[in-house]
């Protein structure tokens, strides 16, 4: 039986690792869909801000970004702004990331403001 | 008499051999669109279908993907536009490796962006025919699945700014929108109707590392902005 679960888990293996390997880190996910609108330094002023009519977050203002939960955060990236009745201008990405991409995302956006 | 003939003839013969390789090297080199393809484009597009995967692969490619031309382009425009071509995205292929921090915002790196070759009329003519041949994702498409039909520029600029925020990324006129996407005011002059359905449709069914996010439009909203984007292509900018 020991020898069984050992066989499966061996086999199955390489399926979990695969799914890891499609993962991106969130530094790297940040970096090409968001830095176009929240800047490079993630100050909410990235190359398509001039002609936009809602300014994109400071992901460096800790004040404001401490006033969002977790859970807000993931909703805005995976439902888009307007699922938390914020900018249209803030498209979904639910259907670019997976979930724990998301997560990752939000992990990431706490490093960025320091909260 | 007749030696001085033949020779006279033969004489005559190495010249036509020699005007006719001489005439039909380059022509045979030229009459290839394959071979223009494979010299002059292959470096920064791909036609085989090879679609990012990972985002380094995103990060690094070039050129867009042809290996869907003849199922996304319109043959006219690409044999114009390889004559004389002008940039359709603002930032590059992928803008984060075009952008530099601004005074206020973050800018493009002029610098960094490469212009893409021209063709002579010869050449384009005879690459278009071999990338229309090309039609990779085919399953993607279905024909007629754009229903002409109009909207104003009003309402059309109010759907694509306002209520969808498509203007975040793209610009609609030059100098007026996003740049990280490529512009659209020429859109409905480049991409066939059907093509833009359907990649707007789930753009991730195309490119699964798209910047392009599905923002899941109704069926009626896609066909609006196709309306406006074929409305937008008429304004001549």
């Amino acid at each position: 039986m020991k020898y069984a679960i050992f066989i499966f888990i061996y086999c199955t293996l390489p399926f979990f690792s695969v799914a890891d390997a499609s993962a991106e880190t969130a530094k790297d996910n940040y970096k090409t869909y968001c830095v176009q609108c929240h800047g490079l330094e993630g100050k909410g002023n990235g190359i398509n801000v001039p002609d936009m009519s809602t300014q994109p977050r400071n992901h460096t203002d800790a004040k404001e970004m401490s006033a969002r939960t977790d859970q807000e955060l993931f909703k805005v990236i995976k439902e888009g702004g307007q699922a938390i009745k914020k900018s249209v201008l803030m498209p979904p990405w639910g259907s670019t990331l997976s979930d724990g991409e998301i997560n990752d995302l939000v992990k990431y956006l706490h490093h960025l403001c320091k909260c | 008499m007749i030696f001085h003939i033949a020779n006279f003839y033969s004489k005559c013969l190495w010249i036509v051999l020699i005007i006719a390789i001489s005439f039909n090297t380059p022509a045979i080199a030229a009459n290839s669109g394959k071979d223009i393809l494979d010299s002059k484009c292959l470096s920064c597009h791909t036609i085989s279908k090879k679609t990012p995967s990972t985002l380094k692969e995103l990060w690094e490619r070039k050129g867009p993907d042809l290996s869907s031309t003849g199922i996304k382009y319109k043959q006219e425009w690409i044999k114009q536009w390889l004559q004389k071509p002008v940039r359709i995205r603002p930032a590059g292929m992928f803008y984060g490796n075009h952008i530099k921090k601004g005074k206020k915002t973050d800018e493009v790196d002029s610098a960094t962006l490469i212009k893409h070759p021209k063709l002579t009329g010869e050449q384009a003519t005879l690459v278009t025919k071999v990338l229309m041949t090309l039609k990779q994702n085919q399953n993607l498409v279905k024909t007629g699945d754009y229903k002409p039909g109009s909207i104003s520029l009003t309402l059309g600029e109010m759907m694509f700014d306002k209520f969808k925020g498509c203007l975040a990324c793209h610009q609609i006129e030059p100098g007026y929108g996003g740049l990280s996407g490529p512009e659209v005011y020429t859109a409905a002059k480049r991409l066939q109707e059907d093509y833009l359905i359907s990649f707007m449709r789930d753009p991730q069914a195309w490119e699964p590392k798209s910047i392009m996010p599905n923002k899941h439009l109704k069926e009626t909203d896609l066909q609006k902005l196709v309306h406006y984007l074929r409305a937008l292509s008429q304004e001549n900018f």
